[in-house]
């Protein structure tokens, strides 16, 4: 358990997610007779689900920090509809849209954030207000109009890796990208049992090792394949891209950071943090801003894969992000949490949408089978919590790793001797 | 007294997985009379009065229940309070923001054609207040009243019930000294009125005072019960039976090594937070030498935690005036970053709510104060957080299997153990310990004053802050005494007792 709890970063909450998401892949390639394993399905899911995977990372850190953002459906529309205009009144070329509607998002967050942290009102309240004032700027950029955007920011929201280099009859860079990832993955895993022996600990069994090289390696390899097989002119999507450098930017920022420290500090215990020297305020500032900063981008591929901005963009989006976090391991009361559970969290949710979609099952069905799985994933969790145990996954991957043994009672005696006879 | 027994708890045995709580522990209570339970922390007392109050519901354990002279199988708290035994919790379950008699009367209000009987629920309580020696309007609000009036509010509602048998953890853990006096002092008005009590503490002075038998729980067994009248029992008696033989001394030996004042705080006032007018600390000056140990000893709400904390960053209260020296120069510390970089450290009264983040595990604890100095670029190196935390987890002596485990695992002195490593990793020069030894058993405040003595020989000022005299009188080389805000004396070692203290706590400057 341990060496997986190490690779995902989390608790047995999510290496559930992760079987959960492996079944439900499974179940509907069997289900379709094949339809969700194919490089155009799979290309389909990361362009149609990457901007509310990236308000996850953002909301995962609103949420361990101990707050909720309700705008960024409306931010990420806001945002979208002011870089459209300026792109066409002021003929600002693509990347400097970009700039604009970052600044944007982090001028919005620190709004957002100012009120939070410095006056001390509620993020629900504030972002409620939020959400009410930036759909209101959307329609009134706007016009309550839909905004086409110029052919090169649409590469944003719907492009993919160029053909480069010899014809191989893959697509060369994301051959080479499948190529990295294995690479990586097979140096962090040597990495962490040359760290086992550095701090004097004994490293899980060295087939524990090769078998979660190998399982991921595979994983990446036919995600590969997947994407590098489509049609001509297609291969890995530039969104997925985009996403998959910020889930490695802010897993690292969250886990490895000081500042990543503090924002789990605060939302386990605010008072005991402050103590600590941790500077709350700044922390419920900096996640409110980075959230909205995320949500202006999130609205940007958003408008460059609709190819417009319209009033309606990003209608429910705060839910969907939420309800990815939640499944994802977070906990209501804060402090729990990973950038990584959400996205698998994410995921669950993007491909349980395709599938059914796939399947044939109507906007009705799929909503209510999506309300039962979120209830249902966290009354689980809840459930586990409540009465000590461990999940069922938790469990069934109790042979991995060290378990913990119980703690042993104070044997005061034998240390009162020890220090009356040192002292 | 008559000498029929209440209850009686036959060879109770209670497992969790891989340890067992309680083993074979048998218990019985005399109607009217108060009975300590005395043992370590992690002994197994609370789980043997959770088994009682039906927390552990009949079936999950072994053994026999039998209350006034019928086998009881409670299914939960509820029936066990029907049948007269009613639990208080050391983390009292009051409602702040409802009324004292809101409070009594929830989950049991009296109703006339289905509607609250207001003028019956606060009729009553006016009288349940009377008899518990509580002067308060029964429409004041919970969080309006102090711990102390708290916990006789808990008795109140116990009383409601019509108890027979009332079972106090740790009762006086939270009390100053006169609040417990009245608290003790009512239990045995209950005694004479024929009301049993059940009383766990770690105060052995109280409970020489006032037990008539004494149960001492060690590791899960009962090793004996003392007749305090019979058997001539006093403090050193139950230290014996608790830890197995007696200890020649509460405290390490030690010799002081006090250099030069370092740190001084001059005509220090700061405000209530909220109540602006209100001062919390009034023109306190005090210093502390390298290598001392400075108690302060005051009554609950005298200011001492307020003290500490606002000098701490300024991490309570508004503050008005005063500076702060240390080394001879004038420091400002406007906000706790700025104090731990001066080199303060404060170990706060309530570890749960303030103290830690009880969903981390040990080692990031162990390093939370000072991760600048573990952190390459901007990578927290957690080889060197573990190695940090690992070295602390011997050099301290904290039990727990590996600094990977959470710290809500550990029992309430491995958990200050932690607290203090943190600390310490800061390598400040002055640590204020606010209640070091607050909820930890006596083996384990043994180490922690041995501890502070070490701090103190490495030529660190240690300002130690409790409410327990005998633990400054023996720990400080210094104590000053604080009433209401102000100082009100300054005693060394050889010069202050009990007595003085206290004078000086109760007093203010003019008349002491």
């Amino acid at each position: 358990m341990t060496s997986l709890k190490q690779l995902f970063g989390g608790d047995t909450r999510q290496f559930g997610m992760i079987f959960a998401l492996i079944a439900l892949v499974v179940f509907f390639q069997i289900m379709t007779g094949g339809k969700t394993l194919t490089p155009t399905n799979m290309m389909n899911l990361f362009n149609g689900n990457s901007y509310i995977l990236i308000l996850a990372i953002g909301m995962v850190l609103v949420i361990i920090a101990g707050h909720i953002d309700l705008s960024v459906g409306s931010v990420a529309a806001f945002a979208g509809i002011v870089v459209a205009v300026v792109m066409r009144d002021w003929n600002l070329p693509w990347y400097m849209g970009v700039v604009v509607g970052l600044l944007l998002g982090a001028l919005i967050g620190a709004w957002q954030g100012f009120w939070v942290a410095y006056v001390g009102i509620p993020a629900f309240i504030v972002t409620l207000a939020g959400m009410l004032l930036f759909r209101g700027f959307n329609q009134y950029v706007g016009q309550s109009t839909t905004v086409p955007v110029p052919q090169e920011f649409r590469y944003l929201g719907a492009g993919y890796l160029p053909e480069v280099g010899p014809v191989t009859g893959y697509n060369n860079l994301t051959v080479l990208l499948g190529l990295a990832l294995c690479g990586a993955v097979i140096y962090l895993e040597m990495r962490k049992r040359r760290r086992f022996e550095k701090v004097g600990a004994q490293p899980p069994a060295q087939w524990v090792s090769i078998v979660k090289i190998g399982l991921l390696c595979a994983a990446i390899l036919y995600a590969t394949y997947l994407f590098a097989t489509g049609n001509r002119g297609t291969s890995f999507p530039v969104p997925g891209l985009i996403l998959g450098v910020l889930v490695i930017i802010y897993a690292f920022v969250s886990s490895k950071t000081i500042v990543g420290r503090h924002v789990y500090a605060v939302g386990g215990n605010r008072h005991a943090a402050e103590l600590t020297g941790v500077q709350s305020k700044k922390v419920d500032f900096l996640v409110l801003m980075n959230m909205s900063i995320l949500a202006a981008l999130a609205g940007m591929i958003f408008v460059g894969r609709s190819t417009a901005s319209g009033p309606f963009d990003g209608v429910g989006w705060e839910l969907d992000a939420i309800a990815a976090v939640f499944i994802g391991g977070a906990a209501v009361t804060g402090g729990v949490g990973t950038v990584v559970g959400s996205i698998i969290g994410g995921l669950v949710m993007a491909v349980l949408n395709n599938g059914l979609q796939l399947l044939g099952i109507g906007a009705d069905m799929t909503q209510i089978i999506k309300g039962l799985v979120l209830l249902v994933a966290v009354a689980f969790d809840v459930y586990n919590k409540s009465q000590g145990k461990r999940s069922i996954t938790g469990l069934l991957m109790k042979n991995f790793g060290n378990q913990a043994k119980p703690e042993v009672p104070t044997d005061t005696k034998k240390v009162i001797s020890h220090d009356a006879t040192v002292s | 007294m008559d000498n029929h027994t209440i209850l009686e708890m036959q060879s109770i045995t209670k497992e969790f997985p891989g340890v067992k709580a309680l083993d074979n522990v048998s218990l019985s209570v005399t109607a009217g009379e108060i009975h300590a339970i005395c043992g370590e922390n992690g002994a197994g007392k609370s789980t043997l009065m959770k088994v009682l109050s039906g927390v552990y519901p009949h079936g999950t354990y072994n053994g026999r229940i039998v209350f006034q002279g019928q086998e009881v199988q409670f299914k939960d708290i509820r029936s066990s309070e029907a049948a007269g035994i009613v639990i208080i919790h050391q983390e009292l379950a009051l409602i702040p923001e409802l009324s004292i008699a809101e409070n009594i009367f929830l989950g049991n209000e009296p109703t006339r054609f289905g509607v609250i009987d207001w003028d019956r629920v606060n009729a009553s309580t006016q009288e349940l207040l009377a008899r518990v020696g509580l002067n308060e309007d029964p429409i004041t609000k919970i969080k309006d009243i102090g711990v102390g009036k708290q916990q006789l509010v808990e008795i109140a509602k116990a009383l409601s019930k019509s108890v027979k048998l009332l079972i106090l953890d740790e009762p006086t853990a939270a009390l100053n000294e006169s609040d417990s006096q009245h608290l003790l002092d009512l239990m045995s008005g209950l005694r004479s009125k024929g009301i049993s009590c059940i009383m766990i503490s770690h105060k052995l002075n109280e409970i020489e005072q006032i037990a008539d038998s004494i149960t001492i729980i060690r590791d899960g067994k009962a090793i004996e019960t003392l007749h305090v009248k019979n058997d001539g029992v006093d403090e050193d008696r139950i230290i014996r039976g608790m830890v197995g033989r007696s200890l020649e001394s509460r405290f390490p030996e030690h010799t002081p090594d006090i250099g030069e004042v370092f740190f001084e705080v001059r005509n220090w006032t700061v405000a209530h937070p909220r109540v602006a007018d209100r001062l919390v600390c009034k023109n306190a000056s005090f210093t502390v030498k390298r290598g001392e140990v400075v108690g302060f000893a005051g009554l609950m709400g005298a200011g001492r935690t307020e003290l500490a904390r606002s000098i701490f960053g300024r991490s309570y209260g508004n503050f008005k005036s005063g500076q702060i020296f240390k080394d001879g120069k004038e420091i400002h510390l406007r906000n706790v970053p700025q104090a731990i970089d001066h080199g303060l450290a404060y170990v706060t009264e309530d570890r749960k709510s303030l103290g830690l983040n009880l969903l981390d595990d040990i080692k990031s604890t162990t390093v939370a104060a000072n991760l600048k100095k573990i952190t390459n670029g901007l990578v927290v190196d957690e080889d060197q957080e573990f190695l940090v935390a690992d070295e602390y987890r011997r050099t301290l002596r904290t039990k727990t299997p590996s600094v990977n485990e959470g710290v809500s695992k550990l029992s309430g002195g491995n958990q200050q153990k932690v607290v203090l490593a943190k600390w310490m990793f800061t390598d400040p020069d002055l640590l204020i310990l606010d209640e070091p030894t607050r909820g930890i058993d006596v083996g384990a405040k043994f180490e922690i004053y041995g501890i502070i003595q070490r701090l103190a020989n490495q030529g660190k000022g240690v300002i130690v802050i409790s409410s327990e005299l005998p633990e400054l009188l023996g720990l400080s080389d210094r104590i000053y005494t604080i009433f209401e805000g102000a100082i009100t004396g300054e005693l060394k070692r050889g010069d202050a007792d009990q007595e003085n203290l206290m004078k000086l706590m109760t007093a203010s400057r003019k008349t002491a």
